[in-house]
């Protein structure tokens, strides 16, 4: 085991446990958020370790910082209630979830990580993950969908605006 | 710089996460839970892009093509950051119309398109 490899497995179990976290702390949404926030935090460290510095920057402050916000603010806004009630009716959907889960989870384990032997990752030049190298490729090669991008985010901020009226 | 973890471990990462949040998905029925599930599910994807971007890598390449070609994987995580913000700033908008229009917001209940 090589250090690498160490921290690698420590990150990797925290973000795990995390994201399970969310899952089975559901009923309480608020701390459900805050396990998705450490989530997308130590997801972030490990988009270092791939060499990607810009996005895992980027992970913390969109991710982290400002989505999860949203939420939180959502959740403290809607007072959804949690408890007992919520048990009011169990019906197939939680075997069937496990179904599907394991049946992904099985799919993906056999047909694609067991194929995959490449096990070393190919060498890039040092400025792979700077916001200069990423900037150059975003503006030169992918101009066009960072346009349509930029649409797309003017469309969600005029649906948000227009859902967030009280009488349209 | 080049780190020793194989593969499959970041694989396996990614897809532990992506089953993680579909089993939260169809399991949980607070919206905004489900809605943190789906994010849980883009950021699994995010993970596989960037860590396919470093070792799919074809032989024979020089260092520069070879980190050319490794960039697409971070712009693929660039857009996809992108989309989730605008989806989830429209998706809780619509889950706080639904909220407003009957007071209470579980995607059991969920059945109407008009209010």
């Amino acid at each position: 085991m090589t250090p690498n490899q160490i921290v690698f497995l420590v990150l990797a179990f925290i973000a795990v446990m995390a994201s399970a976290g969310v899952v089975v702390f559901g009923a309480n949404a608020v701390r459900s958020a805050l396990f998705l926030v450490l989530n997308f935090f130590v997801l972030g460290f490990i988009y270092f370790t791939l060499g990607a510095q810009l996005l895992g920057i980027t992970q913390i402050m969109v991710y982290a910082g400002a989505i999860m916000v949203l939420f939180l603010f959502v959740i403290m806004m809607l007072q959804l209630h949690h408890g007992p009630q919520l048990k009011k009716y169990q019906d197939a959907k939680r075997p069937l979830a496990w179904l599907i889960g394991l049946g992904i989870f099985c799919l993906v384990f056999t047909q694609v990580i067991q194929k995959l032997s490449m096990t070393s990752q190919s060498p890039v030049t040092d400025e792979y993950g700077t916001p200069k190298a990423v900037g150059l490729v975003l503006y030169s090669t992918y101009s066009w969908p960072f346009e349509v991008t930029s649409v797309l985010l003017l469309i969600g901020v005029v649906g948000s605006i227009l859902l967030a009226k009280r009488r349209i | 710089m080049v780190n020793d973890v194989p593969l499959s471990w970041f694989l396996g990462l990614g897809m532990i996460m992506f089953c993680i949040g579909t089993i939260g998905v169809v399991v949980r029925r607070n919206p905004v839970v489900v809605f943190m599930c789906i994010e849980l599910m883009l950021n699994a994807v995010n993970l596989t892009f960037l860590v396919f971007a470093r070792y799919g890598i074809a032989p024979g390449q020089t260092l520069e093509q070879a980190t050319n070609t490794a960039m697409g994987g971070q712009m693929a995580v660039i857009f996809v950051m992108a989309v989730a913000a605008a989806e989830v700033a429209v998706g809780l908008g619509i889950i706080m119309a639904i909220f407003r229009l009957k007071n209470e917001a579980d995607v059991d209940d969920m059945s109407v398109l008009r209010g």
